[in-house]
C-alpha cells in the first residue's frame, strides 16, 4: 500500500466509504421534506380561509405558534439546541390547526398545540422518537378534555349564517331520519366540518402532490383507502333497512365515505407522518389498511361520528409489531438468522 | 444508652421534606399520588391519614426494635402498621364518611404503602423514638408537599377550583379540562413535575459546580 513508486495511471480509483442512508439527494433533508409538506397543505388550507374565512386562519395561526413555543420552550429543558428550523412543529400546527373545529376557542387551540409537541413529541426524545402522531396526540388530549368544543354538536352553530349552521355529513349520517347532503359539496368542500378536512379535493390535490414527490409514501393512503372502500362496499351490498334503523351509520355509502368527514386528509397528511407509520413497503401497506379499517369501524359503531384520529392512534402502536413482521427479505435470500426461525 | 446512632431528629424531619422527598426523590407511594390527587381534599386527607400511620408505626417499631428478628421483620412492620391503617382507615368512615368513600380502597392500601414499610426499614428499626418521630413527620410533609403539588395542578386545571374554592377568572359554572381529573391527567401532571424537579436538580448542581470551580481557581490564583 506504501509503495510509492507504482505508476500513477494503476492507481485504484478513488472509493468512498460511508456508512448508510446513502443520501443520493440533497435535498431530501427534514427541512425539504416538512417544506414539501407544507406547500401540499397549501390546497386545504386555501378551501378551509375560502369555507371558513378569519376562523380558520386564527385557529392555524394560533396552533402554529403554539407548537414553536413548545418546541422551543421543551428543547431549552432537554438542553439540547431548538430546532425551530427544520419546520416539523409548523407542520403539526399546521395539520392540527386543519384538524379542529372552526368554532374551537383560540386557548384550547393554544393548549393543542403545547400538547401535541411537548406531550407529543418531546417528552419522547424530539422528532424521530416519538411513538405517536403529535398532531393527533393534541388533538386527542383536547378532544377528551373540552368535548363540549369539539364534539360533534360544537361543530354546528346555530345562530350562524351558512356552513356553520349545518351539522357535519358524518353526524347527519348518525340520524336515521336526517338527509345526508349532496355528494358534489361533500367532495368540493362546501359543507361543515373540520377545517382542512371538508374539501376531498383540495386534500386529494395536494396529497398526490406528496406522493408523486416522495415525501409521502403511496401505500398509506391507497391502504386506507382501500380498506375504507372495502368495508363500506360490503356493507352497501348487504345493509339492510333493519340493520340501517339500528345503527344509522350503515346506511353511508362508499362515496359517501370517501368525501365526508376527514378520510382523504387523514389519509394522505396524518398517517404519512414517515416518523410514527412502518418503514417497509409492506408494513405500510398494512399499516393503512388497518387505519382505514378502524376508521370505518369507529365511523359506524362507536360513539363518535367521525374515528381518523383514533384510528391513527391506534395503529400508531402497532406499528413496531408491523416493522417486526414486515422485515423484507435482502437480495440473496433470507439472512441466516432469520431463516432458521 | 448513646443516641449517636444515626442522623439526628432535626436531620431525619428535613431530609424528608425535600432532600429525601419520598415521592419526588425516592419514588415510593406513587400509586396514591396518582389515584387520591384529582382535588385537594382527598389527596389533604391522604397525607393526614398516611401522617397519622407513620407517626404511630415509627414509634411503634422504635420502641420494640431490640426485639425485631431480622427474618421476620417486614411480617412485624405490615402487622404494626396494619393496626394503624385500621384505626384510621375507622375513624375517617366514622367521622368523614362522605371523604371515606370517595378515598374507596386507597386508605386500607396505606398498609402496602412502601413510604411506610421503607421509613420502618431505614429509620424505626435502628433508631431511637425521637428520630424516628422526626423522621416520620418530616417524611408525611414530603409526601403531603408532594401531594399537594399534583392536587393543585390537577384540581386547578381539571375543576378551576382549589380545596373547592373557584380560582380561575373568567370561568362560569361548567368549566372543565376533564383529562386532568382522569388518570392520564395524573400520570401527566406527576410526570411532567418529576422533569421539573430533576431540570431544577440537574441545573442547581451544575450552578454549585461552577461555583466551586470558580472557587478553587480564585484560591488558586491568590495563593
Amino acid at each position: 500500500m506504501t509503495d510509492t513508486t507504482a505508476p500513477k495511471a494503476e492507481a485504484a480509483p478513488a472509493l468512498e466509504v460511508a456508512p448508510s442512508p446513502h443520501a443520493f439527494d440533497l435535498d431530501l433533508t427534514t427541512r425539504g421534506m416538512m417544506r414539501d409538506v407544507l406547500l401540499a397543505l397549501l390546497p386545504p388550507m386555501a378551501m378551509a380561509i375560502y369555507t371558513f374565512g378569519w376562523l380558520a386562519v386564527l385557529v392555524v395561526t394560533v396552533t402554529t405558534a403554539s407548537c414553536l413555543a413548545a418546541e422551543e420552550l421543551f428543547e431549552r429543558l432537554r438542553g439540547s439546541p431548538a430546532k425551530l428550523g427544520d419546520l416539523s412543529a409548523v407542520v403539526t400546527g399546521v395539520i392540527l390547526g386543519l384538524t379542529l373545529p372552526a368554532t374551537c376557542p383560540w386557548w384550547v387551540a393554544m393548549i393543542a398545540g403545547f400538547v401535541a409537541i411537548g406531550i407529543g413529541k418531546t417528552v419522547f426524545g424530539s422528532l424521530g422518537q416519538n411513538v405517536f402522531n403529535p398532531a393527533m396526540v393534541g388533538r386527542a388530549f383536547v378532544m377528551i378534555s373540552f368535548s363540549k368544543f369539539l364534539g360533534a354538536p360544537a361543530y354546528q352553530v346555530a345562530d350562524a349564517a351558512g356552513i356553520l349552521s349545518q351539522a357535519t355529513p358524518l353526524t347527519v349520517a348518525r340520524d336515521a331520519n336526517a338527509v345526508m347532503p349532496e355528494l358534489w359539496p361533500m367532495f368540493l368542500g362546501t359543507v361543515n366540518g373540520s377545517l382542512g378536512e371538508t374539501s376531498a379535493l383540495a386534500c386529494l390535490l395536494g396529497g398526490l402532490y406528496l406522493c408523486a414527490r416522495r415525501t409521502a409514501s403511496w401505500e398509506i393512503p391507497f391502504g386506507v383507502i382501500t380498506a375504507v372502500v372495502l368495508f363500506a362496499g360490503l356493507t352497501q351490498l348487504v345493509v339492510t333497512p333493519t340493520a340501517i334503523a339500528a345503527v344509522p351509520a350503515l346506511r353511508l355509502t362508499v362515496f359517501e365515505h370517501l368525501t365526508g368527514g376527514a378520510l382523504v386528509f387523514g389519509a394522505f397528511y396524518i398517517a404519512t407522518d414517515p416518523v410514527t407509520s412502518p418503514i417497509t413497503g409492506r408494513g405500510k401497506l398494512y399499516f393503512g389498511l388497518g387505519v382505514g379499517a378502524f376508521v370505518w369501524l369507529i365511523r359506524t359503531f362507536s360513539g363518535y361520528p367521525e374515528g381518523v384520529m383514533f384510528a391513527v392512534l391506534l395503529m400508531n402502536a402497532l406499528v413496531p409489531l408491523i416493522n417486526r413482521g414486515t422485515v423484507p427479505v435482502p437480495v440473496g435470500g433470507p439472512t441466516p438468522a432469520l431463516a432458521k426461525k | 444508652m448513646a443516641q449517636s446512632d444515626g442522623p439526628t431528629p432535626l436531620e431525619r424531619f428535613i431530609n424528608g421534606i425535600l432532600p429525601e422527598n419520598p415521592v419526588y426523590r425516592q419514588m415510593l407511594g406513587l400509586c396514591p399520588t396518582l389515584a387520591v390527587t384529582a382535588a385537594m381534599k382527598p389527596a389533604m386527607t391522604m397525607a393526614a391519614a398516611v401522617l397519622f400511620v407513620l407517626v404511630c408505626a415509627n414509634i411503634m417499631v422504635s420502641l420494640i426494635r431490640h426485639l425485631l428478628q431480622p427474618h421476620l421483620r417486614i411480617l412485624v412492620f405490615t402487622l404494626t402498621i396494619a393496626v394503624f391503617v385500621t384505626i384510621a382507615d375507622r375513624v375517617l368512615a366514622a367521622y368523614v364518611y362522605g371523604m371515606s368513600k370517595a378515598l374507596g380502597p386507597y386508605v386500607p392500601l396505606i398498609i402496602v404503602n412502601c413510604i411506610i414499610i421503607a421509613r420502618c426499614e431505614i429509620c424505626a428499626s435502628k433508631q431511637g423514638v425521637l428520630p424516628a418521630i422526626g423522621d416520620a413527620v418530616g417524611q408525611s410533609f414530603g409526601n403531603a408537599v408532594a401531594l399537594a403539588s399534583v392536587a393543585t395542578v390537577r384540581e386547578i386545571l381539571g375543576k378551576g377550583t382549589w380545596f373547592d374554592l373557584p380560582v380561575m377568572p373568567l370561568t362560569s359554572g361548567d368549566y372543565g379540562w376533564s383529562l386532568m381529573i382522569l388518570p392520564p391527567g395524573a400520570f401527566l401532571t406527576l410526570g411532567l413535575l418529576l422533569g421539573l424537579n430533576v431540570h431544577i436538580q440537574t441545573v442547581q448542581a451544575r450552578r454549585k459546580r461552577e461555583a466551586e470551580k470558580a472557587a478553587s481557581t480564585a484560591l488558586a490564583t491568590s495563593a
